[in-house]
């Protein structure tokens, strides 16, 4: 019941934000169901329920491991919306504060789905439910962003239907009953008709990988995470990006059981390290740090990507990892939110000196971009440190070694960037220090800094528990026979 | 019943080659709402014992497939008073060859794959890639947002004609939710399209390149 409620809570608040008429007062909302939904998710991460082996929704171990950490970001994004929302009172914010509300239950609803077809519903009304979110701004440059994201979006979208409904054939052509749950499709194993599978997991991984944001599908979100608000853009790379990377691992538990593992295994290795390299050679030239964080978002999928082909222990360092990404990714975007209202300029050419005129968000900025860098002592050195061991320790040495390779420009591409803007003296358009633009207040501050700390806390003392539901949803995916 | 619906899906393939060869966006437009209606008969002939749901489902795609959306498009193109596409990107032979082409692939494909004995006499899989990939060819291939829309449709009702396959297993709820997603998609996609005639001025997608590296 507890793991339904944090579907509906969200719904609900979104129906109410809808109605509300007061314009301050309706981005509390947020904050509002924020707090709810992580009680929620935290209570029942203590108190796993028991769920029935065919239930369509519930809270398994694999959403047990994932789902808290959107809970906890999410969090911090509301509580940041609310001063955000009110510097932007000149938008009416009643379709931003409903679709985000929608966002957040569709992703616990996408990361509780146990069948085939309801997990596509939820993950592409993700998809949908952001686009006017992406669109807040309504500047030329964001109707732009949006419409790429809706055309590449659109075709990822009908690339997994399509998949999902190969998936469903192959089980029907085994001589299945069409039950299209998780469960069953595994119980059904190598009764699955082969072919079918090998084409379902070629489009699912094209469909969801769009979703992810693996290269090449990856075109939108330089556009859409450099001009949708920063806290769409956290939600975005920490929240929808996990729910599609579930979805992959939930299909390939059904792609294992049918035999094809290691085929399964094989692409996700390579498209996971081409990620990588694209992701690092665009980050040695982009100029703008909004697409920058694109493009570290992209690498960091890669990375999800290369652990997860790398069998039980990649996963764990993989689940890990969303952990760790969608922490540190969060406290990057919201404090490049605050240093971008300040300069009112995003490329390193306009930009200089910011530690000067917003210096929590500019110190903020430096160490998230260190820690996203794989600097201990945050949580993704220690991830990234187990997957590499997990592919050296399993054979795959060229990989662990371009994996390396990726992340040492990756460094370069980021440093060079960060430190560009950070360092100097400021440009005569940045907002003066006193000004309402540039005024570093506890709403925008904090949530970044909660943020960062949560990514420590990750790296310093990984929880027990958290541990645990890795390791739950890893004998999930890969029962021993 | 089997020889029926052959020939409704081998109208929606022509409707594919009358869509890519087109210029008119007018009869782009025409070719896809026909071809929605022509998908949203076939759940009738190919369930076997009548059920209201799926005529509720059928009906639907009739109405929403043949004539809300494509009412939207035929507006916004009043809206921006364009009749043809001018110049796009792959021209109509090459996109009129490409399509024959993936209808004649498509067949031979859907033969070389394992299928179930009840669907071997039927051409709903190779029906289904043909769609698919002339929507694709109209996707990339057209820069005019309301020709690319069309090519998104006509994408989506290829991956329809393949759903088909599965309509006596799939729970209905599913079959509904994957339906109005899909409808929703395509609300949305047309606001954006109004939102891109009325920032921009013109429905031409070359337009928007602002955003590269």
């Amino acid at each position: 019941m507890t793991s339904l409620a944090l579907i509906i809570v969200p719904f609900v608040l979104a129906l109410v934000a809808l109605l509300w008429r007061d314009e301050r007062s309706r981005p509390w909302l947020l904050p509002m169901a924020g707090v709810i939904h992580t009680a929620l998710s935290l209570t029942l991460l203590f108190h796993p329920p028991a769920i029935a082996p065919n239930a369509w929704l519930g809270f398994d171990p694999l959403a047990r491991a994932v789902l808290p950490a959107v809970s906890v970001l999410f969090l911090c994004c509301s509580a940041y919306s609310v001063a955000y929302l009110r510097l932007r009172s000149e938008r009416p914010n009643r379709v931003f504060v409903a679709g985000m509300l929608a966002i957040l239950g569709l992703l616990s609803a996408g990361h509780q789905a146990r069948h085939l077809g309801v997990l596509w519903i939820a993950t592409e009304a993700v998809t949908l439910a952001a686009v006017p979110s992406i669109h807040f701004n309504r500047t030329a440059r964001a109707l732009e962003a949006t419409w790429k994201y809706l055309l590449v979006g659109g075709t990822g979208i009908a690339l997994s239907l399509l998949g999902s409904f190969c998936l469903g054939y192959a089980s029907l052509h085994g001589g299945g009953a069409g039950d299209l749950t998780f469960a069953g499709l595994t119980a059904q194993g190598t009764g699955l008709s082969r072919p079918w599978v090998v084409i379902a997991w070629v489009l699912l991984l094209a469909g969801f990988g769009t979703k992810m944001g693996l290269a090449p599908m990856h075109t939108w979100k330089p556009d859409a995470y450099g001009e949708a608000p920063g806290i769409v853009g956290a939600m975005l790379a920490g929240g929808v990006t996990t729910v599609a990377f579930t979805a992959i691992l939930r299909v390939r538990a059904v792609v294992d059981a049918a035999g094809a593992g290691a085929m399964a295994g094989r692409t996700l290795l390579a498209i996971g390290l081409f990620s990588m390299v694209v992701a690092a050679l665009f980050l040695l030239g982009t100029r703008d740090f909004k697409r920058m964080l694109a493009y570290s978002s992209v690498e960091h999928m890669g990375i999800l990507a290369v652990g997860a082909a790398l069998g039980g222990p990649g996963v764990w360092a993989a689940l890990f990892h969303v952990w760790n990404n969608s922490l540190t990714k969060g406290a990057l975007f919201l404090s490049a939110g605050n240093i971008r209202r300040a300069a009112d300029a995003r490329t390193c050419d306009d930009v200089a000196g910011m530690s000067l005129r917003t210096p929590v968000s500019a110190a903020v900025f430096v160490i998230g971009m260190l820690a996203v860098t794989a600097c201990p002592p945050f949580g993704p050195f220690f991830s990234e440190l187990r997957i590499v061991r997990t592919a050296f320790e399993s054979g795959h040495t060229a990989a662990g070694a371009g994996f390396l390779g990726c992340l040492l420009f990756a460094f370069f591409g980021l440093t060079r960037l960060v430190f560009a803007i950070v360092d100097g003296r400021p440009r005569a358009a940045a907002a003066k220090p006193d000004s309402d633009k540039a005024r570093e207040t506890p709403g925008i501050i904090l949530p970044p800094l909660a943020l960062l700390a949560c990514s420590l806390l990750l790296g310093l003392a990984t929880p027990v528990v958290l541990q645990e539901a890795w390791t739950d949803a890893v004998k999930l995916l890969f029962p021993t026979p | 019943m089997i020889e029926l619906s052959n020939l409704l899906i081998g109208l929606a393939m022509g409707l594919n080659l009358m869509a890519l060869s087109s210029s008119r966006l007018p009869s782009v437009i025409r070719a896809a709402a026909v071809q929605g209606m022509v998908l949203g008969v076939l759940p009738l002939l190919l369930e076997h014992q009548f059920n209201w749901l799926i005529g509720l489902v059928s009906v639907g795609t009739i109405v929403i497939k043949g004539v809300v959306i494509p009412g939207l498009l035929r507006r916004a193109l009043r809206a921006a008073s364009i009749d043809r596409e001018e110049d796009p990107l792959l021209g109509y032979v090459p996109s009129l060859l490409l399509g024959a082409a993936a209808a004649i692939g498509s067949v031979v494909l859907a033969d070389a794959l394992p299928l179930r004995p009840e669907d071997a006499g039927s051409l709903l899989v190779a029906g289904s890639f043909a769609t698919l990939f002339s929507g694709f060819v109209l996707l990339i291939g057209r820069s005019k947002a309301i020709a690319q829309v069309c090519g998104y449709l006509i994408l989506e009702n290829g991956i329809y004609l393949f759903g088909l396959l599965l309509i006596n297993t799939t729970p209905l709820v599913v079959e509904g939710g994957i339906l109005l997603d899909l409808t929703v998609a395509v609300f949305i996609i047309g606001i954006i399209v109004d939102r891109i005639q009325r920032a921009f001025d013109t429905l031409d997608t070359r337009k928007l390149t602002t955003l590269k590296e």
